[in-house]
């Protein structure tokens, strides 16, 4: 009977593990590759992009996946730092744009969930729909409405445009309103008792009560804004500006280095994930099931 | 402020409640004016665009914007992808996410590296992977390499209908281990002991999915929904990477339409689509959660 069951166990583990493999694949595959040699890369994958030439050619045409190099060597990281100052710079202008969203719309949110959370006022219910709606729309449907803002404004091609939209989203709010349901009112009528003003609560209290959920929404923040793409676009016209998220895109076709590139553009989010899974899971989960 | 606070306590509820107001508003602030100025009048100017015949100084034109939208043959085409790709790829997904989250929820090794696995290309930024995917879809890529060594023709994966199953793909990658977070949480709230009553009374492994299992995930499911569809919505940057403007005709979608319509200058049209765009999603998701509330009070 044990045995039995172990063999299941272990059958059912083998089949998950092979699809957790195959979800992995893009990932591994990016890792390995960016140990290779351009000569490697460019001998292997040298077909992809090239159509109906190779067809007539006969069919070995095709690419040559390999989970391992020939040789394992950091060429192609040499040659990013030392060729492509523009991938560095991009790299910076990522920081430069995820940065004060995060630290904005973490603050902003904090505060206006606390009033959502835990303060009755007349029209809440009614703007917190309004709030959870415009996070669920596409960017297209606020792309004019940012557009014609960022133009009176006087912030068009510059980072504002990006960073101030960013700053006064909805997600934040949702998210830490749902962490701070659950705080039991009984803290705050307690503070109340002892002559504690609201801001007082607010920073004593609720927030070091939060804290895991800062933690998650900072994480989800962090992974959402690394990897915007419509934003910078439409906003920043010159290409020295933008984010290597726009930068990485077109690159397609130099084998040189394209897989250290994107190795380094996704490892602060795959090492930031490894490190902090269990808020960012608790955070993914919280803010779905009283939605 | 602590001084005046005492001095107003002792006068009852009535007068903390407005002090809970003022502060609510206070605390709002910052927020509510953001996002006022950034999201909602913005918006509304959109739609009063949507009606008018210029941006500045247009006149009133009702819904002749509408009109000359819904005519286009283009956008035509971009909603009717929309719409095909939200309903093929939606409740394909949370049938591949619900399967998965049960069978992670069974005794099994190596449960929380599996269940990293599944998440890790949530937080993978698109543009680090679209080489891979580029890769594998390519005329002499791993895909159609594969397919001829049985003997299956080649595919033009991009530039053809099979586009769709592309983005199919990309998509159910990117979102699966999201939904499955979701489920494995609806999951874990079902009390054990439920299982074991059922077992007693002689339901069966089917009775008990049935009966037991699905009846309690309905409320994660609803939700399930909503982000998928939402999520599929965001499709559009993946295909974006991967096909540009102009992609293939099949995958032309909604997004794309409005980018279109935003680089040719052409703001009627797109706040038109945009304002349609948001009736759309709204009715969806209103609708949806409507259906759940009436469907929770049948239960009780």
């Amino acid at each position: 009977m044990r045995v039995i069951q172990m063999i299941q166990k272990g059958l059912l583990t083998s089949l998950m593990g092979m699809i957790g493999l195959l979800m992995l694949f893009p990932i591994i595959i990016t890792f390995t590759n960016s140990l290779m040699t351009g000569q490697e890369l460019k001998i292997n994958y040298g077909v992809i992009g090239k159509l109906t030439e190779a067809t007539s050619s006969g069919a070995d045409t095709f690419v040559n996946v390999k989970w391992v190099p020939d040789k394992v060597t950091l060429e192609q990281y040499g040659n990013l730092l030392v060729h492509s100052p523009a991938y560095l710079l991009m790299f910076w202008n990522s920081v430069g744009l995820v940065v004060p969203i995060i630290v904005g719309q973490t603050a902003v949110a904090a505060l206006a969930a606390y009033a959502f959370a835990k303060l009755k006022f007349r029209g809440r219910d009614p703007l917190f729909l309004v709030y959870l709606l415009t996070m669920l729309m596409p960017f297209q449907v606020t792309l004019v409405p940012n557009y014609i803002m960022a133009d009176k404004l006087g912030l068009l091609h510059s980072a504002g445009a990006v960073i101030l939209p960013g700053v006064f989203a909805a997600f934040g709010v949702f998210m830490l309103r749902q962490f701070m349901l659950h705080i039991p009112y009984a803290y705050i009528e307690a503070a109340k008792i002892d002559g504690a003003g609201h801001l007082r609560i607010f920073l004593t209290i609720i927030l070091p009560m939060v804290k895991s959920g800062l933690a998650a929404l900072i994480i989800l923040l962090f992974v959402d804004y690394w990897n915007m793409v419509e934003q910078p676009l439409i906003f920043l016209d010159n290409p020295f500006k933008q984010p290597l998220s726009v930068f990485l895109a077109r690159l397609s076709g130099e084998w040189e280095m394209v897989f250290a590139e994107s190795m380094l553009y996704m490892s602060p989010m795959v090492l930031l994930f490894l490190y902090s899974e269990t808020y960012f899971i608790e955070g993914v989960q919280l803010s779905g099931i009283k939605g | 402020m602590k001084k005046w606070f005492f001095l107003c306590a002792p006068l009852g509820r009535v007068r903390w409640m407005r002090r809970d107001a003022a502060a609510a508003w206070l605390f709002l602030m910052p927020s509510a004016g953001g996002f006022a100025v950034f999201y909602l009048i913005p918006f509304v100017m959109g739609v009063m665009v949507s009606f008018m015949s210029g941006v500045s100084g247009g006149r009133f034109v009702g819904f002749a914007n509408y009109q000359e939208l819904l005519a286009s043959h283009s956008f035509r085409k971009a909603a009717s992808n929309t719409f095909y790709f939200s309903m093929v790829s939606v409740p394909l997904i949370l049938a591949l996410s619900l399967g998965l989250a049960l069978l992670l929820n069974r005794n099994i090794y190596l449960r929380n590296w599996l269940r990293t696995s599944f998440v890790l290309p949530l937080v993978v930024p698109v543009a680090s992977v679209i080489i891979i995917w580029q890769m594998i879809f390519d005329w002499n890529g791993i895909l159609n390499y594969t397919l001829s060594r049985f003997g299956i023709e080649r595919v033009d994966w991009m530039k053809t209908d099979a586009a769709r199953h592309v983005v199919l793909v990309v998509y159910i990658w990117k979102n699966v281990g999201y939904n499955v977070i979701l489920f494995l949480a609806g999951l874990q709230q079902i009390p054990k002991d439920y299982y074991e009553t059922a077992q007693i009374e002689g339901a069966g492994r089917f009775r008990q999915f049935f009966g037991i299992t699905l009846v309690y995930l309905t409320t994660t499911t609803f939700f399930v929904v909503v982000m998928s569809i939402i999520n599929s919505f965001k499709v559009f940057r993946e295909t974006y990477l991967l096909a540009g403007d102009y992609p293939h005709d099949s995958i032309y979608i909604l997004q794309h339409y409005m980018n279109n319509m935003f680089v040719s200058l052409d703001i009627q049209k797109l706040t038109a689509a945009a304002t349609l765009m948001v009736c759309g999603i709204m009715a969806i998701v209103l609708g949806l959660f409507g259906l759940e509330r009436r469907y929770r009070q049948f239960m009780e």
